[in-house]
Order: structure tokens, then C-alpha cells, then sequence
């Protein structure tokens, strides 16, 4: 990333990405209405931009490619041709091409040639089918369409900023788009330019007026500066509209031209024309042209300046609009929220020492801090936050392909696309939900016919919704299709020795067999499933997340996977836990309750590691015997209840702080081995408290139990 | 590693464990810390001491003493922590190893280091990049990759947990 030009690239490359993802979008909705004219305008705009800042940027194989594709769409929006699924077939396929030819120019694996060549081959013959059809659909053929194919003559100023060029842009290819577009004059100026001492050489000096005709429109010719609108005054003018009988071949004065283009001042010219008398005047003088006839064109000249004015007024606050949102790059938020963390941390260490210093200045000053830094850290990390539809709207066109590849009829419904998640928990969820999506399609949903056999409608449905919950967001994907089948399960688990024939279990225990290493029940090997890539490898990511996830099924009628999100990574509300002198961190969303254990109560239940909580048993796990902290136990003791996986279950500590905002830091490389630790934080006074994972300190304990007694 | 690696005059940090002195490479040294409170992560071996609170980020502490089969590392006026960079599986990382003291910064001419006996030394010559000599005394030149490599970590973490 040294050179502004490599910048640029750069910024194209994740511009092109976001442009393709709406292309795709674009492209999945049409197929759902294929007469909205909007979605074929969006797609094409799409196009366009990807194809015209490729050119720039020097992505020319993209450009040429985009191009054909581009003309394609360019008689569906004029409505000469029709949107049909083989079109969109072929329109998904070239998107995916656009999309391998950017990975290449990143260093990727090279574009296959051939491919993007059948694909333009066979865009190219859905083509002259469309221009047989011309004739007929006159009527349905938009208005806009025959305006925009008269040749317009604009004069174009293109004054660049000296610095243009050090963002990487090459005046010179912009004209040469230019006379792509029509017949172009360039008439380049040369008055800017400054002695050879001052000229600095990475600056561009030179200002250019063009006139170009085209049938194109004013809009083609904003598309070729849309990426310098910022970095040059630009003045682009219809002159010549093209309705004007060309028997009127004479143009407008030379004084007006020089006028209308800034080289002579008004007044300058009121001067000279002062000299002499006015044109209509001699015109009126001669008895050629009534006065009244003068007057009209007059006020015709008037009338086009005000609509002119007016429409640069209403441009004016569109520009403003767009102003409104940045692009700032993920890692300077990533720091903020950093530095929020730090800031966190600073402020638990204020509010420490005014609790201790009994002075009310002190303590009003730290109450205003702390009100404020939460209000700052609640900002900062709603920054970081994006909708989740994002991510959903990939997924329709995965559904899409794999049912056709399947031969399956599914479709992807989707609710609650707008529910904001944490950038970084986005990106990491998106692995995960393709496996579980997978699964659904391959797995869940059957074949047409077996569905209607079994009385269902034809079509399968997958649902996938996301809604929050506390400070938590559920992701479920449910289908309607065969649901899990236990006995497959069993049979599988024993066979992989997970399980004794004997073991009694819950449906709900069988059903997470699924999430055990190296589980798969498909019969056969698909290009869908069996990857190598289990359910074990899902649950490990969403562990990973510190979420959970859940399966549900009910044969025959389909089955419910629910994943439990946390909305941020960063920072997390917890309880504060002390033993002897080491502190933890619990997830406070996790605690149900705390209450005491007494030497008296471990007698009762002779040393069993179980509580009466309202005459309920309940496990407890002792974490100074868990932890080896050898120190002497102090008489009451505490148990923080948690609900882990549904269950409660109590672990024992020697006090129990109270809440504390928990800045996560990770533990690093060399204890990403320890189970049962998340990672640490840093509290008020300095010391490091580690967090701990109930559910893996659960699990743990378990293990460690049935192999001393199973 | 061997001592044909070292070619130019490089300088060198050196610490004392118990009374033996050792020494590290400057370049991978980050700074030095007095000793300050570690937490103990539950569940890991002896050498590894815990964490501690540098300005913001949990670094890991290691006691070179027990990694390098001495008795533990007790705390003195002079214990301090050198916190070294070191490159572990691709990735650079932050560590702190403990030393009983540290000595000085002294610079070594190629010719000035000879390679690590094979036996006598009493430690993994894996870890040992050169002998140096200096003022009539034997410095040992760690490896200090090679001491925290991956390998090594897991190997003595297994260990550690089975205990």
C-alpha cells in the first residue's frame, strides 16, 4: 500500500466486491420480477461502474469483459430484450468470472479464459433473437429509451486540480473515454502552465474544453469523471439538443461562446458590444424581425437560465446527502475500539480511588467519566455494527445454485436481515451458516417427489432469520424438510465408538451427537456435504464466538438449528469473582444466581459436589480444587449459579466481586490450549483477571469424571 | 542453528540465571521490566508463570530458571522481566521471561563466539546459538526462537497437564 496509485487499486478492488455483491443481489431479485425496471437500471449501473473504473484503473481484461455483458444489458434496459432465466444464468455466471478475474489481479489463482469466453459467446447469442423482436414492443419501450439515442452536442470543461495526478488518474484516459463515447474535439489550454522554475512535474497544469457529440447522454459523460468529481471543476453543457432542423447550422455567437465559457467577463464584452449596436436592435432597426418576436426569444434565454440555476440548486443538497456517510477502513475502528477498551479500563481505576477517597469532587468528576465512557463505548461499538442481510443475501444465490445442482426445489426465505451484529462476528459467522445451509438443502430437504409423497408442497423451504435477544442475537435456519433421523444417528455414533449401544440418551442428546469430530450420516458422498468438513467444525466456530448452538428436530416435519450470537467481541458485561488472590471474570448473561455454601452444607451432602437450591439438587464445580489453588478455603464460600447449556450448574468461589465491564484481551499463542479460559482483562487497580468458559470448564470437568468412574 | 549464522558484530544483552550468565540477541529484546504481580493461568506448567499487565496488553510470562531445569525463579530487588519478540509459528509475539538479574549490553565480534559444545552444556543445544566469551567469562547465546518454538511450548505443556 506505498503508492496513492496502489491505493486506488485497492479501493477499486473493494469497490468492484461491494458492486458485485449488488449485482448479485440485483440479479436474484429480478429473477423474482423481471419487469422492475429499477433492478435492471441497478444492475446495469453496476456494470457500468465496474466496467468504467476498470478501464482506469488498468483492469482492462475486466473492462472488456464487463463491456459485453454491459451491451447486453443495455437492450434489456431499452427494452428490446426480455429478462429470462437463461439470461440471468449466464449474467450470475459472468458476475462469478468478474469476480475470479479481480481474485487474479489480487494474486489469486488466473481467471479461466475459456470459461468468460463461452459465457460472452452465449450472452452474445441471446442477442440477435432480441434485435428480431425490436420491431414489435415499440409500446412497451420506455420514453427515455429514443431520447437518449439522439446525438447531443455538450461542451465540456475538465479543469483538474494540479494534484490529479498524484491520485493516481491519467487525464489523458479520461479523454480518450470521452471519444469513445462520440465525436469529441479537444482543445487542450495551456495558459495555466507556470515557468519551468515553479512548475512542480507530478502536476497536471493543463485544462481541456471538449465538445463532444453523442446519443449517449449527459450521464455517460458524468460516468467517465465520477471517480475525479472531487478533484476537478468540471462544467459539462448541452449546446447543441438536437432537436434544432440542421437547415439552422449557424451557431451562437463568438462573443456568447467566449462568454458561456468563462473567457471573456460580461462586462468585458458588454464593453465591446457597447460599440456597437446591439443585434436586435438592428434587427428591429431593419423592420427583418417584429420587437415582439425579439422579446420571445429573449425570454427564452431567460427561461433556460432558470431552469438551470434550478437544477444546480437541487443538486446541490443530493451532494450533501451523499456526504454524510465515510468509507473509514476497519482497522481505525478496530483501534478506536481499542482505545475505548484502555479507556474502559482507566475509568474502572478512577472510580477505584474516588470510592476511596471519600471526596465529593472526586467522586461527582468519576460519576460524570463513567457516564460518559459508557456513552462513548456504546457509540464505538455500534460503529462496528452492519446488518446482517448482508451476508443472507449471498446466501440466496448459494441456495439457488445448489437446489438446481441437486435437483431440488428450495427456496430461501429470509426475516430480519436489518439485525445489526458486529462487523468482525459477521465475517466469522458467514463459514459456519454456508455449512449449516448445506446441510439443510443436502440433507434436510428432500427430492420433489418424495415430498409430495409425504404430502408437502413440491417446494422446500429453508428459513433463515436472525432477531436479538438480550445482548445476544439468534440465528436460526429452520427447514421443512425430513428432519434428523435418530436412529441414523445412534446406529452412526456407536459405530464411531461416541456412544455405547446401551447409553440411554435424550432426543436432544442424540441429536448433538451431530457436532461430534469427524460425524457425518449423508449415504453418499456429495460435492455438497462431505467435505471433510463436520458439524464439529461449525460448533468449534461458533464456540469460538462465544455463542452456542442448538438443534431441534421433529421427523418428517424438518429441523430447527439455533445459533446464540454475543453482539460484540470487544467488550462484555460480567460478574467479578475472587479466590484467594487470583480474580475471574464469569458472563454475567450467563449467571442465574449467587448464594452460600457453608462447611455445614458440603457435611450434608457428604462432600458431594451438590447444592439444595430451593429443593432443587444442583451441581457445583469447585474452582479452587479445579484450579489447584492450594490456599485454605475460607468458611462460606460462594456459589455462583450459571445456566450452562440449559442446565444449572454452580461453581464455587471464595467471594463475589460484583459486575465488571470485561475488555477482552486474548490470552495469546501460548495458551490457546488451556480449556476453560477465554482470555483475560485488565482490571481497575492493574491485575490481570482471567474470564473463564463455563461451557468448556463444564465439559472438562465431565471428561475428567467419566474417565476416572465410566 | 549454529554458530556459522553469526557473521557480523551483533550486540547482545546479557542476564544472569542463578550464577551462570546468558545472553539474547538485542534486536529481539522489546524492553525490561521490573517484577510485577503475575496471575497464574490454572492449568499450565510450572515455567509458565501467568500473565502480566504491560500498559494494556496480557502478556505471557516464562521462567527461563525452570525451563532450563534450574529450581524456580525467586523474587529479589534485582529480579526482572525481559519482555522479547519472539517469532513463534510465522507470527511475531510478545513474551516476558523472567531473569534473576540483568547485566549489561555488550557487543561481540563473530570471531569472539565459538559453537556450543555438544555435551557439557547440560542444556538443549537446540537453544544455545554460540558461546561468546567476554571478560573472562562464558556467555551463553540463546536461541530465543528456538527456546519458545512452538514445539517446545506443547511438548512441556502436555507435561504439564498431566501432572
Amino acid at each position: 500500500m506505498s503508492s496513492p496509485q496502489e491505493q486506488h487499486i485497492a479501493t477499486y478492488r473493494e469497490e468492484a466486491s461491494e458492486l458485485l455483491a449488488e449485482l448479485e443481489t440485483s440479479l436474484l431479485e429480478l429473477e423474482e420480477n423481471p419487469q422492475d425496471n429499477d433492478l435492471i437500471n441497478r444492475v446495469f449501473r453496476a456494470m457500468h461502474t465496474i466496467k468504467g473504473s476498470g478501464a482506469m484503473f488498468g483492469f482492462d481484461d475486466i473492462a472488456r469483459f464487463t463491456h459485453e455483458v454491459e451491451t447486453v444489458f443495455d437492450q434489456v434496459r431499452n427494452g428490446k430484450m426480455q429478462v429470462t432465466r437463461c439470461l440471468l444464468d449466464l449474467t450470475l455466471q459472468a458476475r462469478d468470472q468478474i469476480t475470479a478475474m479481480l481474485d487474479a489481479s489480487a494474486g489469486g489463482p488466473p481467471a479461466d479464459e475459456a470459461n468468460g469466453q463461452r459465457i460472452i459467446e452465449g450472452l452474445q447469442q441471446l442477442l440477435p433473437q432480441a434485435t428480431q423482436l425490436k420491431a414489435e414492443p415499440v409500446v412497451s419501450s420506455p420514453p427515455k429509451s429514443s431520447e437518449a439515442e439522439i446525438a447531443r452536442t455538450y461542451r465540456i470543461r475538465f479543469k483538474p486540480l494540479p494534484e490529479i495526478m498524484l491520485g493516481g488518474t491519467n487525464p489523458i484516459s479520461l479523454l480518450n473515454e470521452l471519444r469513445d463515447l462520440g465525436a469529441c474535439e479537444v482543445m487542450a489550454h495551456l495558459d495555466a502552465i507556470p515557468s519551468l522554475e515553479q512548475m512542480i512535474p507530478e502536476h497536471c497544469y493543463l485544462y481541456w474544453d471538449i465538445i463532444l457529440t453523442t446519443s449517449r447522454g449527459i450521464e455517460a459523460i458524468k460516468d467517465v469523471f465520477i471517480f475525479v468529481e472531487d478533484d476537478c471543476d468540471l462544467t459539462i453543457d448541452l449546446i447543441d439538443d438536437g432537436n434544432v432542423p440542421d437547415a439552422d447550422a449557424s451557431y451562437k455567437k463568438l462573443g456568447d461562446i467566449l462568454v458561456e465559457r468563462g473567457d471573456l467577463s460580461p462586462v468585458e464584452m458588454q464593453k465591446i458590444l457597447s460599440m456597437q449596436k446591439r443585434f436586435g436592435e438592428i434587427l428591429v432597426e431593419q423592420g427583418l424581425v417584429p420587437a415582439s418576436k425579439v422579446q420571445s426569444a429573449l425570454m427564452e434565454q431567460q427561461q433556460i437560465k432558470q431552469a438551470r440555476q434550478e437544477r444546480t440548486a437541487t443538486a446541490a443538497p443530493a451532494a450533501a446527502e451523499a456526504a454524510l456517510s465515510i468509507r473509514v477502513p476497519a482497522e481505525r475502528l478496530d483501534h478506536l475500539v481499542n482505545l475505548v477498551g484502555e479507556l474502559v479500563t482507566v475509568q474502572a481505576h478512577l472510580t477505584q480511588i474516588a470510592g476511596n477517597r471519600h471526596d465529593n469532587e472526586i467522586s461527582a468528576v468519576a460519576e460524570e467519566v463513567e457516564r460518559l465512557i459508557s456513552e462513548l463505548r456504546d457509540t464505538t461499538l455500534n460503529m462496528r455494527m452492519l446488518p446482517i442481510g448482508s451476508t443472507f443475501s449471498k446466501f440466496k444465490r448459494l441456495v439457488r445454485d445448489l437446489s438446481a445442482e441437486l435437483g431440488k426445489e428450495i427456496d430461501l426465505e429470509t426475516t430480519g436481515a436489518d439485525t445489526e451484529l458486529d462487523k468482525t462476528v459477521i465475517e466469522k459467522l458467514n463459514d459456519p451458516l454456508v455449512h449449516l445451509l448445506r446441510n439443510s438443502i443436502d440433507h434436510g430437504i428432500e427430492m420433489p417427489e418424495t415430498r409430495k409423497a409425504a404430502g408437502k408442497s413440491a417446494k422446500g423451504i429453508v428459513h433463515l432469520a436472525a432477531e436479538h435477544s438480550g445482548d445476544s442475537v439468534l440465528v436460526t435456519i429452520r427447514d421443512d424438510g425430513a428432519g434428523l433421523n435418530k436412529e441414523a444417528i445412534r446406529a452412526k455414533a456407536v459405530e464411531r465408538g461416541l456412544i455405547t449401544s446401551s447409553t440411554e440418551m435424550t432426543d436432544k442428546e442424540i441429536y448433538n451427537l451431530i457436532f461430534a469430530p469427524g460425524f457425518s450420516t449423508a449415504q453418499k458422498v456429495t460435492s455438497v456435504s462431505g467435505r471433510g468438513v463436520g458439524m464439529d467444525v461449525v460448533k468449534k466456530a461458533i464456540e469460538a464466538l462465544r455463542g452456542t448452538i442448538d438443534i431441534n428436530s421433529t421427523p418428517g416435519k424438518g429441523s430447527l438449528i439455533t445459533l446464540k450470537i454475543p453482539l460484540t467481541l470487544a467488550i462484555i458485561e460480567t460478574l467479578l469473582v475472587r479466590i484467594d488472590q487470583s480474580y475471574f471474570v464469569l458472563p454475567l448473561t450467563m449467571v442465574e444466581e449467587c448464594i452460600e455454601l457453608t462447611r455445614a452444607d458440603v457435611q450434608a451432602t457428604h462432600g458431594r459436589h451438590l447444592a439444595h437450591v430451593r429443593g432443587e439438587l444442583t451441581p457445583y464445580i469447585n474452582l479452587r480444587d479445579e484450579f489447584e489453588i492450594t490456599t485454605s478455603r475460607p468458611d462460606i464460600e460462594q456459589i455462583v449459579i450459571l445456566s450452562v447449556a440449559g442446565k444449572r450448574i454452580g461453581f464455587v468461589v471464595d467471594d463475589v466481586v460484583g459486575e465488571h465491564q470485561t475488555v477482552i484481551k486474548t490470552l495469546g499463542k501460548l495458551y490457546r490450549d488451556v480449556r476453560g479460559i477465554s482470555g483475560a482483562t485488565i482490571l481497575g487497580d492493574g491485575t490481570v483477571a482471567l474470564i473463564l468458559d463455563p461451557g468448556l470448564l463444564v465439559q472438562s470437568v465431565a471428561m475428567i469424571e467419566q474417565e476416572q468412574f465410566g | 542453528m549454529s554458530v556459522s549464522t553469526i557473521t557480523e558484530t551483533v550486540q547482545y544483552l546479557t542476564f544472569k540465571l542463578a550464577d551462570e550468565i546468558f545472553a539474547l540477541d538485542v534486536a529481539k529484546v522489546r524492553e525490561i521490566l521490573e517484577f510485577t504481580t503475575i496471575t497464574k493461568v490454572p492449568q499450565t506448567p510450572e515455567f509458565m508463570r501467568g500473565v502480566i499487565n504491560l500498559r494494556g496488553s496480557v502478556v505471557p510470562v516464562i521462567d527461563m530458571r525452570l525451563k532450563f531445569g534450574m529450581s524456580a525463579t525467586e523474587q529479589t530487588i534485582n529480579t526482572c522481566i525481559i519482555v522479547v519478540e519472539v517469532t513463534l509459528d510465522g507470527d511475531t509475539t510478545i513474551l516476558g521471561a523472567l531473569a534473576d538479574s540483568v547485566q549489561e549490553v555488550v557487543e561481540m565480534e563473530p570471531e569472539q563466539i565459538e559453537a556450543a559444545p555438544h555435551i557439557g552444556t547440560r542444556l538443549n543445544t537446540e537453544f544455545i546459538k554460540g558461546m561468546g566469551k567476554h571478560e573472562e567469562h562464558f556467555v551463553m547465546i540463546l536461541d530465543i526462537d528456538k527456546v519458545f518454538s512452538e514445539q517446545e511450548m506443547a511438548a512441556l505443556q502436555t507435561s504439564g497437564t498431566q501432572e
